[in-house]
């Protein structure tokens, strides 16, 4: 009783990533507590998950096996974890920030009245007093998340309600097989019990999951190259960087034009306006028709030889130096040093 | 024969945290509040679109859109009925302040139950919480169903509507019955634009509130004897909540500290491709959770 409780994603009889990260999350948190760390498996034919679970550290495998659980629904996966949450308390319970954790996660914590914290970069045991009832807690689960649009960094902490829930975007926590396996014992949860007709009012008409297009709009973070670039060769190191950091690649006109990149990666007032996080622009000059369709980002840093290239003037960054120098180091660096 | 729909739009006026400016941050680093423009949010925008589409679909149909925050969030209300939307609420009351997701849920699905939709659009986050959570909770507080990640109605009858979700990897077609509630999705279609003639019609439309603090009185009279130009103004005890539900009270949540991102000043800081500035400048990135 009291344990963390991970809910796994599985699609076609994998189990995703994120929440083979979140459980190696989660067994770190157990041993911080002294605790179990449990896994929640919803679906269909998954018979044999509770191995590579238990790889990750998985004491507990509960295995929730029905057709009417796969694909996911939102209404029959929230009875099911709602149940199996209110017989066995878990103290934490950790989704991944996915179109699945994000539209679960909500619905299960109005259901339980507990709080939930989205996208969270870092989770950590902490205890906490409240100061105005001066109440002492111990071991609470320190929820770090940035925002205001990144501009600030909160703690939530969650004092009375039980499970502390937490989502965690996919790369953001390490998956780490566990030092000693999780015994993985399978427990069957008796799905029939939680779910109600009403559960399965919802049909899922059509699915197509397809390859990602491209979409330099909603990426946080955009690596985009100029004609300075030189080539399309050259290119496929801005492609490097991008798949290291999680970002898109973009191009301004002139690297289109000369055919360094697709139409549907231009930046600026002829292609597609972008606001990311952080814009990194190499070999760019810094034409206004370009600079129109980035200068609203929170952060641009340039990479130019000429020290004097307009971009310069709306960079918080400049670095004066030639891409094909700076960009392994920044690949290499960033390897080495993040998560 | 189609019939008309009761249609609510959930919208929040928010500081617009995509447009962080130099001037955005004071000198220590913090954010100027003060200087963050209050905007209509973007993807509630969206959500208003995908309102007006089902309205376009069955004429005679309504749009409702309904905003818990300070007076000053009545602006996207006016806006909303700029756009097409037919009228609008504003919860406000100090008790909301302070509010965590959940006690936001709560106190909109107070008023919803006063307002009776049949289909409840959200957008599917807030760019000041980015949570993606209340659109869900509302749902589950009054126990409706939910489709998350809308980008398109695909048809509508009286009964259920079908509609395209967008997720990472794919998309996925599903119907539901009603009353339900859709969170909508960015990439769905834009939001038309202010029509000229609807501002014209209702550039005065006032709270009671604001009305009162109108200090002429032939305007006071044409927006008392115009229905349309009335936006509503409900407390908590006009949507009859539990105060221990709102609120900072009623958030299990608690935000226990606070750290502000410091920016950097505002000339470009010049650097090389040495080794030192490359790792230096990374090092900032990954620290200021610019970058992972």
């Amino acid at each position: 009783m009291n344990n963390i409780f991970v809910y796994c994603e599985i699609e076609n009889g994998k189990v995703a990533d994120v929440s083979l990260e979140l459980l190696t999350k989660g067994r770190e948190l157990a041993d911080t507590l002294g605790c179990k760390v449990e896994a929640l498996a919803l679906g269909e034919g998954l018979d044999g998950v509770e191995k590579e679970l238990a790889k990750y550290g998985a004491d507990t495998v509960w295995v929730a096996d029905d057709k009417e659980l796969a694909p996911y629904r939102t209404l029959p996966h929230t009875s099911v974890v709602c149940g199996v949450f209110e017989e066995e308390k878990p103290q934490i319970a950790l989704f991944g920030a996915t179109p699945v954790g994000r539209d679960l996660g909500p619905r299960v914590s109005s259901a339980l009245h507990s709080g939930l914290t989205a996208d969270c970069t870092s989770l950590v045991i902490g205890d906490h007093t409240d100061a105005k009832a001066g109440t002492e807690y111990k071991n609470l689960l320190y929820q770090i998340r940035p925002a205001f649009g990144g501009n600030i960094i909160a703690t939530i902490v969650n004092p009375d309600h039980r499970p502390q829930m937490a989502t965690v975007r996919e790369g953001v926590m390490k998956k780490e097989m566990a030092k000693t396996p999780g015994a993985g014992e399978v427990k069957r949860v008796d799905v029939k019990k939680y779910l109600k007709d009403t559960d399965l009012v919802v049909k899922i008409i059509d699915r197509q999951m397809e390859e990602r297009k491209i979409d330099i709009k909603s990426s946080s973070v955009l690596v985009s190259g100029g004609y300075g670039m030189g080539s399309k060769e050259n290119f496929g190191l801005l492609f490097e960087l991008a798949e290291v950091l999680g970002a898109e690649v973009g191009a301004s006109r002139a690297a289109v034009d000369a055919g360094f990149a697709d139409h549907a990666r231009q930046v600026g007032q002829t292609g597609v306006t972008v606001r990311p996080k952080l814009y990194i622009a190499c070999g760019i000059s810094g034409q206004i028709q370009h600079t129109a369709g980035m200068d609203q980002s929170s952060m641009i840093i340039s990479i130019n030889t000429d020290p004097d290239a307009p971009i310069n003037k709306i960079a918080d960054y400049a670095i004066v130096g030639d891409v094909m120098e700076v960009i392994p180091k920044m690949i290499k660096y960033y390897k080495q040093n993040s998560k | 024969m189609k019939k008309a729909l009761k249609i609510v739009v959930l919208a929040k006026q928010v500081p617009d945290t995509r447009n962080v400016g130099k001037d955005a941050m004071k000198e220590d680093g913090t954010v100027n509040r003060a200087a963050l423009p209050a905007i209509f949010n973007p993807e509630d925008l969206n959500a208003l679109e995908q309102a007006l589409v089902i309205k376009d679909m069955n004429p005679g149909s309504t749009v409702q859109v309904l905003t818990m925050g300070p007076p000053r969030a009545a602006d996207i209300l006016r806006d909303a009925m700029f756009r097409g939307a037919d009228g609008g609420v504003l919860l406000t009351d100090r008790k909301f302040a302070g509010a965590d997701t959940l006690a936001t849920s709560y106190a909109l699905s107070r008023a919803l139950v006063k307002l009776q939709p049949d289909i409840i659009v959200a957008g599917r986050q807030a760019i000041d919480g980015d949570t993606a959570q209340v659109g869900p909770q509302v749902a589950e507080k009054l126990g409706l169903p939910q489709v998350t990640y809308a980008e398109e109605i695909v048809s509508l009858d009286e009964n259920q509507i079908v509609i395209k979700r967008r997720l990472e990897h794919g998309v996925e077609t599903v119907s539901c019955p009603l009353p339900m509630v859709m969170t909508v999705n960015g990439s769905a279609a834009e939001c038309r634009p202010q029509h000229a003639k609807r501002v014209m019609k209702y550039k005065n439309a006032k709270t009671p509130s604001e009305l009162q603090a109108v200090d002429n009185d032939y305007l006071r009279v044409q927006c008392n004897c115009k229905e349309y130009l009335n936006i509503g103004e409900w407390s908590v005890a006009d949507v009859d909540a539990d105060d221990n539900q709102l609120g900072m009270s009623g958030s299990p949540t608690k935000v226990k500290k606070i750290e502000n991102v410091v920016f950097q000043a505002k000339e470009a800081k010049r650097l090389t491709s040495a080794d030192a500035d490359i790792d230096g400048l990374m090092a900032e990135l990954i620290a200021s959770h610019t970058l992972g």
